[in-house]
C-alpha cells in the first residue's frame, strides 16, 4: 500500500480502513502549471440525515483545474458529498455534519463565512436541468443580477461569454430574450452550465449532468467539460463508467458512505487496489 | 359457439360505474336547469311582448262585456279549490296580464280567468311609453299639444317625427337638470357646509375672541353662495316648467283621454306593429338601458349601472387589500416558517376561517372596522363633523376590507399550493447561484407560482363579487345617490355607501313594493351577476394559461 507523505492528516488514519490517497499528489505533473493539488480538502467528514449517517469519515483532496469524478452505486453518498461542498445540504432539515471541508485552506463552515459568498465562488449543475422561468438571457445573468450588477454592458458581455463557453451561443444568439423553457433538454443543460460559470467561480460541481440526456447531447456536454477544465476545478458525480474514464483526471470510488479508493482515473480503472472498486468499474456490481 | 376457454365473467362493480354516471348527470341537470332558467327569464325581461286586447264575458246575464288591454305575462293553473271546467275535466286556468297605466288603475298587473274570455285580439296602433314615474303607459296616440300652436293629430305624417324630436329634447333637458342639481348645486352645498363648519368653530370661542373680519368674510361668502344657489335653482325650475309644457294627448284602452307631459316620457315603441327586426332593436335598447342607467321607481325600473359600478369598485379595492396580505402570509408560512405543529395549526385555522359564515365577517367588520376603526378615524380627522359620522358608518372602504378579510383564506391556500408546486430543483438552482432566500422567492419562486396565485385571487374576487350578507352590515344600500368614484374631489369616496349587484337582487326580489313588476329585474340582474362571475372565472383561466405558457417549468 503506497502512502503518500503529503496525504492530508495521514497520521489520523485508522489502518483497518481503505486508504484514500490524495489524488493530486499522486499525479506527478499536477504542480507544473501552478495548480493547487489540494484546492478542496475534505477532512474526516461525516454526514447525517437525522440519525442516519450517510458519509463516514471521508478524507479526500480535490486538485485545482482538473476533473474529479465521484463514482459509486446509488445511495453511496457521492451526491451528498458534492452538495456539501457548496453547503446545499444546509437546506435539508435535520442534516448535520462532523469534520471539515476547506477550500484554499479556509473552512467553508467557518461561522463568519456567509454561505452566499461561498456559493458565488462555486457553480453547480444539477442532474435535471433547472432553467428559471425567465428568458435565456436572464437565466445566464441571474447570478450577476442577484449580486446587484445592473450595467447593461457587463450583463451582455457576460451572457455572450458564458453562452460561448457553454457552446450554446450560436444556437440561441437570435433568441436570447425568449423563454429558456423552449430549449431542448441538452440545450437547457448547457444553459445551466453557462449560468453556473457566470459568476466566474473557481469550482464547478456537476451532479450527473448527463443522466437525462441523449448520447449526442451527452457528447457535447463532455466536450464542454474538457474545455472548461482549463479554467475551472470540476467535481462531477456520474453513474456512467465510460464517462468517468473519458473525462476525469481523478476518480474517487464510494461505497456505502465510505470512500473506498481514489487516485488518477487511469489507475483506478486499470489497476484498482480494492476488489470492490474493480468489481464496480468492470460492471460486475452496482 | 361458446368456447370454454373464454367463459362468461361477471364484471365486479359495473353498477357503480352507472351510479357515478347518474350522479354526474343529476348534477349537470341541476346546474344547466338553473342557468337555463336564469338565462331565459333574464333575457325575456327585455324582449318586447305583444299587447293583447281581451274581451271578457259580462258578469251578469245582461250588461256590457269588459275589455282589458295588456301584455300576457303568465298562463297558469288557477290556485284555490278546483272548479269544474265547463269545457271538460281540465283544470281552470288564468292569465296574468301586465296592464300598465298604474296611475289610472292603481296597479299594473291583473289576473283574468281563461273561462271568462270571449275574444282575444291584437290591437294595432297601440303604443307603449316608458315613463319617469308610474311605470309604462299603454295607450293610443291622439295628438301633440304645444301652447300657442295648433294641435298635431296622430294621423299627421309628421306626428311620430315630432314626437321623437320632443322626446329627445326632453331627454336633453333632463340631463341638464341633473347636471344642475347634482353637480352645480351639490358643489355649492358642499361649500356652504364647509363655511358653516368654520362658523361653528368660531362660535365655540367666547364672543370677544371672535375675529370680526373673518366672521364678516365668511358670512359674505355664504350670502354670495346663497345667491348663486338661488340662480341655479331658478334655472332648474325653468327647465322643469319646460318639461311639463308640451303634452301628449292619448286615449287609454277604456276610451278615456289623458294628457301626458312630454318630459315624463323616456321612450316609446309600438309593440304590435314592430317586425322581428324592430323588436330586436327595442330589445337591444332595453338591454343597454338596463346596463347603463340608474334605477327608477324603487329599483323596479331603469337600470343597474350604479350596482355594477359599486360591485366593480368594491371588488377591485378588495383585491388590492387581499393580495399583498394573503400572498405575504402564504410566503412566510410556506417558505420561511419552520414546518411543525404551529404551522399545521395555522393552516387548519386558515382553512376553518374559509368555513366561517360570511355574516360573522359582516358582524366583525361592523364592530371592528366601522365602529372601532371608523370611530377612531372620525375622532382624529373629522372631529368637526361629529356627531355626523364620516368613516364611523358603513362605507366602501370598510366593505372592501371586510370582504378582503373573508377571502384571505382562499388566497392563502391557493398561494401556498402554488408555492408548493414550484419544483425544488428551481429553488436549489437559484440558491446555488448565490441568491439569498428572499431573492430566490422574489425572482424565481413567485413568478413560477404566479399562475396559481392569480387563480386563487380571481376565485376570491368571484366570491367577493357574489357576497351579500356581510355587505348589508358594512355599507351597501338600496339606492346610493352618488357613484363612489366621481369628478368631485377627492374622486374616490371611500366613506360613501354604495350599491351592489347581490344586494340589488335581494332588494328587488324581497324588499320591493311591487314584486310582480320587480320579478323580471330580479332575473335580469341575476343573469348579469352570473355572467360577471363566469367572466371573472374565464379571465382567471385565460390569465393562468397565458402565464403557464410564459413561465411553465417542466414539473407542471
Amino acid at each position: 500500500m503506497e502512502m503518500d507523505p503529503s496525504a492530508t492528516a495521514a497520521s489520523d488514519r485508522r489502518d483497518d480502513r481503505p486508504i484514500a490517497t490524495a489524488p493530486g499528489a499522486a499525479s506527478s505533473g499536477a504542480a507544473t502549471d501552478g495548480a493547487d493539488p489540494r484546492l478542496i480538502q475534505i477532512e474526516h467528514y461525516d454526514f447525517f440525515y437525522g440519525d442516519h449517517q450517510v458519509l463516514h469519515d471521508i478524507q479526500l483532496d480535490i486538485p485545482e483545474r482538473r476533473v474529479t469524478a465521484l463514482i459509486g452505486p446509488s445511495g453511496c453518498g457521492k451526491t451528498t458529498l458534492l452538495r456539501s461542498i457548496n453547503r446545499m445540504n444546509d437546506l435539508v432539515e435535520g442534516a448535520r455534519h462532523r469534520g471539515d471541508i476547506r477550500i484554499r485552506g479556509q473552512s467553508i463552515f467557518h461561522p463568519h463565512l456567509e454561505v452566499i459568498a461561498l456559493r458565488k465562488r462555486i457553480g453547480m449543475v444539477f442532474q435535471k436541468s433547472n432553467p428559471f422561468p425567465k428568458s435565456i438571457f436572464e437565466n445566464v445573468v441571474y447570478p450577476l443580477r442577484v449580486a446587484g450588477v445592473r450595467q447593461r454592458s457587463v450583463l451582455e458581455e457576460t451572457a455572450e461569454r458564458c453562452l460561448r463557453a457553454a457552446a450554446l451561443w450560436d444556437e440561441v444568439k437570435d433568441r436570447l430574450h425568449t423563454s429558456a423553457l423552449g430549449l431542448s433538454g441538452g440545450q437547457q443543460q448547457r444553459l445551466c452550465i453557462a449560468r453556473a460559470i457566470a459568476n466566474e467561480p473557481e469550482i464547478l460541481l456537476m451532479d450527473e449532468p448527463c443522466s437525462a440526456l441523449d448520447p449526442v447531447a451527452t457528447a457535447r456536454i463532455e466536450e464542454l467539460i474538457l474545455e472548461l477544465k482549463q479554467r475551472y476545478t470540476i467535481v462531477i458525480v456520474t453513474h456512467n463508467m465510460q464517462q468517468a474514464a473519458r473525462i476525469s483526471d481523478f476518480t474517487a470510488f464510494f461505497y456505502l458512505g465510505r470512500l473506498v479508493e481514489s487516485g488518477p482515473t487511469e489507475r483506478i480503472f486499470t489497476s484498482p487496489k480494492h476488489k470492490q472498486t474493480e468489481d464496480y468499474v468492470t460492471g460486475r456490481f452496482g | 359457439m361458446r368456447s370454454s376457454f373464454l367463459p362468461r365473467v361477471r364484471l365486479p362493480g359495473e353498477p357503480w360505474v352507472w351510479f357515478t354516471a347518474v350522479g354526474l348527470t343529476l348534477g349537470l341537470a341541476m346546474i344547466l336547469g338553473l342557468l337555463g332558467l336564469v338565462l331565459v327569464e333574464g333575457l325575456k325581461a327585455f324582449w318586447p311582448r305583444r299587447v293583447v286586447e281581451i274581451t271578457l264575458r259580462p258578469a251578469g246575464m245582461e250588461g256590457e262585456p269588459t275589455v282589458i288591454v295588456g301584455e300576457r305575462v303568465r298562463d297558469r293553473v288557477k290556485a284555490g279549490p278546483a272548479r269544474p271546467d265547463p269545457a271538460g275535466g281540465r283544470p281552470a286556468r288564468e292569465w296574468q296580464l301586465f296592464i300598465g297605466n298604474k296611475d289610472v288603475h292603481g296597479q299594473s298587473f291583473r289576473y283574468v280567468d281563461v273561462a271568462d274570455i270571449l275574444e282575444v285580439r291584437r290591437p294595432r296602433g297601440i303604443l307603449r311609453f316608458e315613463r319617469t314615474e308610474y311605470g309604462p303607459l299603454l295607450a293610443y296616440p291622439v295628438a301633440l299639444l304645444r301652447p300657442g300652436e295648433e294641435p298635431l293629430p296622430a294621423a299627421d305624417p309628421q306626428f311620430f317625427v315630432t314626437l321623437n324630436r320632443w322626446v329627445a329634447e326632453a331627454r336633453e333637458r333632463r340631463r341638464q337638470i341633473r347636471h344642475l342639481e347634482k353637480r352645480e348645486i351639490g358643489r355649492i352645498n358642499r361649500e356652504i357646509e364647509s363655511i358653516n363648519l368654520e362658523l361653528r368653530k368660531l362660535e365655540t370661542r367666547p364672543l370677544e375672541d371672535r375675529p370680526a373680519p373673518q366672521w364678516q368674510s365668511l358670512t359674505n361668502r355664504l350670502a354670495g353662495l346663497e345667491a348663486a344657489y338661488q340662480k341655479l335653482a331658478a334655472q332648474a325650475r325653468e327647465l322643469r316648467r319646460l318639461q311639463d309644457r308640451d303634452q301628449l294627448v292619448c286615449r287609454l284602452p277604456d276610451g278615456r283621454e289623458r294628457h301626458v307631459p312630454i318630459g315624463r316620457i323616456l321612450s316609446w315603441y309600438a309593440p304590435n306593429d314592430l317586425g322581428w327586426w324592430g323588436r330586436l332593436k327595442v330589445f337591444g335598447a332595453r338591454v343597454w338601458e338596463f346596463l347603463s342607467e340608474e334605477p327608477r321607481e324603487a329599483n323596479t325600473e331603469g337600470g343597474i349601472f350604479p350596482a355594477i359600478f359599486g360591485t366593480f369598485v368594491m371588488t377591485v379595492l378588495m383585491s388590492l387589500a387581499v393580495t399583498p396580505f394573503g400572498v405575504v402570509a402564504a410566503v412566510y408560512l410556506r417558505e420561511y416558517a419552520r414546518q411543525g405543529w404551529f404551522t399545521r395549526a395555522v393552516r387548519i385555522a386558515v382553512n376553518n376561517l374559509a368555513g366561517v359564515p360570511s355574516i360573522v365577517f359582516g358582524v366583525f367588520g361592523l364592530g371592528f372596522f366601522v365602529y372601532f376603526l371608523g370611530g377612531q378615524v372620525d375622532r382624529l380627522f373629522y372631529a368637526d363633523r361629529l356627531p355626523t359620522p364620516t368613516f364611523g358608518t358603513g362605507g366602501l372602504l370598510w366593505a372592501s376590507l371586510t370582504l378582503a378579510l373573508m377571502t384571505v383564506p382562499v388566497v392563502v391556500v391557493a398561494t401556498e399550493e402554488a408555492l408548493a408546486a414550484v419544483p425544488r430543483s428551481v429553488r436549489e438552482g437559484s440558491l446555488a447561484c448565490g441568491a439569498s432566500r428572499w431573492q430566490t422567492i422574489q425572482r424565481v419562486v413567485l413568478p413560477a407560482a404566479a399562475p396559481g396565485i392569480l387563480t386563487g385571487l380571481i376565485l376570491a374576487m368571484a366570491r367577493g363579487a357574489g357576497e351579500v350578507a356581510p355587505l348589508m352590515l358594512v355599507g351597501v344600500v338600496k339606492l346610493a345617490p352618488e357613484l363612489p368614484i366621481n369628478t368631485t374631489f377627492p374622486y374616490i369616496h371611500l366613506d360613501q355607501k354604495f350599491m351592489h349587484l347581490g344586494f340589488h337582487i335581494y332588494d328587488l326580489g324581497f324588499q320591493s313594493p311591487d314584486s310582480d313588476a320587480a320579478q323580471p329585474m330580479v332575473f335580469a340582474t341575476t343573469l348579469f351577476l352570473l355572467g360577471l362571475v363566469i367572466a371573472l372565472n374565464l379571465a382567471a383561466i385565460g390569465i393562468r394559461n397565458h402565464l403557464r405558457r410564459k413561465y411553465a417549468t417542466g414539473a407542471f
